[in-house]
């Protein structure tokens, strides 16, 4: 239990520490940060927000401005998706791609107000992505900043998100529609107010100074204390990102995978005139892929676990990148990358869980969407 | 840490398995520290079969939490000679109740001089201290 404290010193740490700390949460390393896995347990946070709603801190991620009269241009050239279609407080998701197509990172980007934009990244590649993001907008009329140290970042979500949040606030909610966003005052407090989320339920992401966070954090368990919210770490974040079939960065992503192989064509639009990227993709595209991602469901008893190997009788045809008991469906399941040909609903195939063959099959994802 | 509780009558390995002695037989579990770490439990492999052998400080099942897989390392060599069938449908039991219900073999010991490797409990929330 010494431990953390210990090897805290070189960690991060977001404004609501002390918050975590007094609720007795459960801290480990995350991508550099010191982040809560747990306040009470993983199952109870997580069907918590199935049912009611959970309260994240997710001020680890990173957030950059991108402003300037090239900044649409500028964006256009940096990410697969079509940032010209976002009207303002429109948010779309998309990936920074390598020339080769692989995956910098995965990312929302916020159309705020005329050539200004606001990016938001993974924690763990914030050094990573701005250097990328700086280096290619040296050819562009734009001026690119780092906010990641001045922004927190809260995430209310499900069923009961909007009844908890609505009396603390001016906006009526129920017209900031899905991957929208309106700047209003919670509680007096400034913030961008988002209805985004990566759980798979309704829900919130509100975007404040870190240090108006504690307050921001107190006043929405407050308000959602008869509503049943609690507040929910990583852990829950985890299961409930693998229900709903997000992807996460470093498990389904990565430099050597492209958003096409990782089930993410819609966000990549191949007829735009040119972005970093598009002649792989292309290419990809016209070759066809060579593995695909595949929800897998555990048959036999067993736990399946990001890194496990994937067989088709003796032969291996992939790996697993995630994988959990779902408390939601009370099945074991994950997301992996098969060869192509074996990607079809229905396989039955077999997986290593250390060194014993366990039956599963391919599903469809995602394995939990909301009614 | 201070709600987690190590009774004095058992014996605590460092790999946080617990042992409670009835003549030649042990009984076998994890500790409550094990649990609160591990989070919520939900699955459990045992040797199911009664006449397997364990050895000293070798494995002897996994355990999954929701988060993550631990192997579980046998504190003493013998026979299992009962098996916590419970575990099988109910693995949280060792969430709520590490030390009764949340038992998990029954080894019939065959070198008993292997228990004086084991921590008493005072020993072993010192050892706690300094992890």
């Amino acid at each position: 239990m010494t431990a953390h404290d210990t090897a805290a010193t070189s960690l991060k740490r977001t404004p609501l520490y002390e918050q975590h700390v007094a609720l007795g949460a459960r801290l480990v390393e995350f991508g550099g940060w010191e982040m809560p896995v747990q306040y009470s347990s993983i199952l109870n946070e997580h069907r918590a927000v199935r049912t009611h709603a959970g309260l994240f801190d997710v001020s680890h991620m990173g957030e950059f401005k991108v402003e300037g009269p090239e900044a649409l241009a500028f964006l256009q050239h940096l990410v697969p998706n079509d940032v010209s279609r976002l009207v303002i407080n429109q948010a779309l998701y998309t990936q920074l791609c390598l020339p080769d197509g692989g995956t910098i990172d995965d990312l929302i980007i916020y159309h705020l107000a005329d050539n200004h934009y606001m990016l938001v990244v993974n924690a763990a590649n914030i050094d990573k992505d701005f250097a990328w993001v700086e280096k290619q907008a040296s050819n562009f009329n734009v001026q690119v900043t780092n906010q990641s140290d001045t922004t927190a970042l809260l995430a209310l979500q499900g069923p009961e998100a909007q009844a908890i949040l609505q009396p603390l606030t001016g906006v009526d909610l129920s017209t900031v529609r899905y991957y929208h966003c309106e700047p209003e005052t919670v509680n007096g407090i400034n913030c961008i107010v988002s209805r985004t989320g990566y759980t798979g339920e309704d829900g919130f992401e509100l975007y404040c100074a870190p240090v108006d966070a504690p307050k921001l954090w107190h006043d929405l368990l407050a308000a959602g204390k008869d509503r049943g919210l609690l507040p929910a770490g990583l852990g829950a974040r985890d299961t409930l990102r693998l229900e709903a079939s997000y992807c996460l960065y470093g498990h389904e992503l990565d430099e050597q995978t492209n958003p096409l192989e990782a089930k993410l064509g819609w966000t990549v639009k191949l007829d735009k005139d040119e972005f970093i990227g598009l002649d792989a993709l292309l290419k990809v595209k016209e070759q066809g892929l060579k593995r695909k991602l595949i929800g897998i469901e555990m048959i036999e008893r067993g736990v399946c676990r990001g890194g496990y190997a994937i067989y088709d009788n003796d032969q291996q045809i992939g790996a697993l990148t995630s994988g959990a008991p779902s408390p939601t469906l009370n099945k074991n399941i994950g997301m992996g990358y098969v060869e192509a040909s074996h990607a079809v609903v229905g396989t039955i195939v077999h997986i290593d869980i250390r060194g014993k063959r366990t039956a599963a099959q391919i599903v469809a994802l995602p394995f939990y969407k909301r009614k | 840490m201070a709600s987690l509780k190590h009774p004095a009558n058992l014996k605590y390995s460092k790999t946080d398995e617990w042992v409670r002695v009835e003549g030649d037989e042990a009984y076998i579990g994890i500790t409550d520290y094990a649990q609160d770490q591990l989070g919520d439990i939900v699955y459990v492999e045992l040797p199911w079969d009664t006449g397997a052998s364990v050895s000293h400080e070798a494995k002897f099942g996994d355990i999954e939490s929701v988060k993550a897989t631990s192997e579980l390392l046998s504190p003493v060599s013998g026979e299992v000679v009962k098996v916590n069938e419970d575990l099988k449908e109910q693995p949280e039991l060792i969430n709520d109740n590490p030390y009764e219900d949340g038992w998990m073999l029954v080894v019939k010991m065959t070198n008993p001089a292997e228990l004086d490797s084991l921590m008493s409990a005072d020993e072993y929330k010192a050892y706690l201290q300094g992890r």
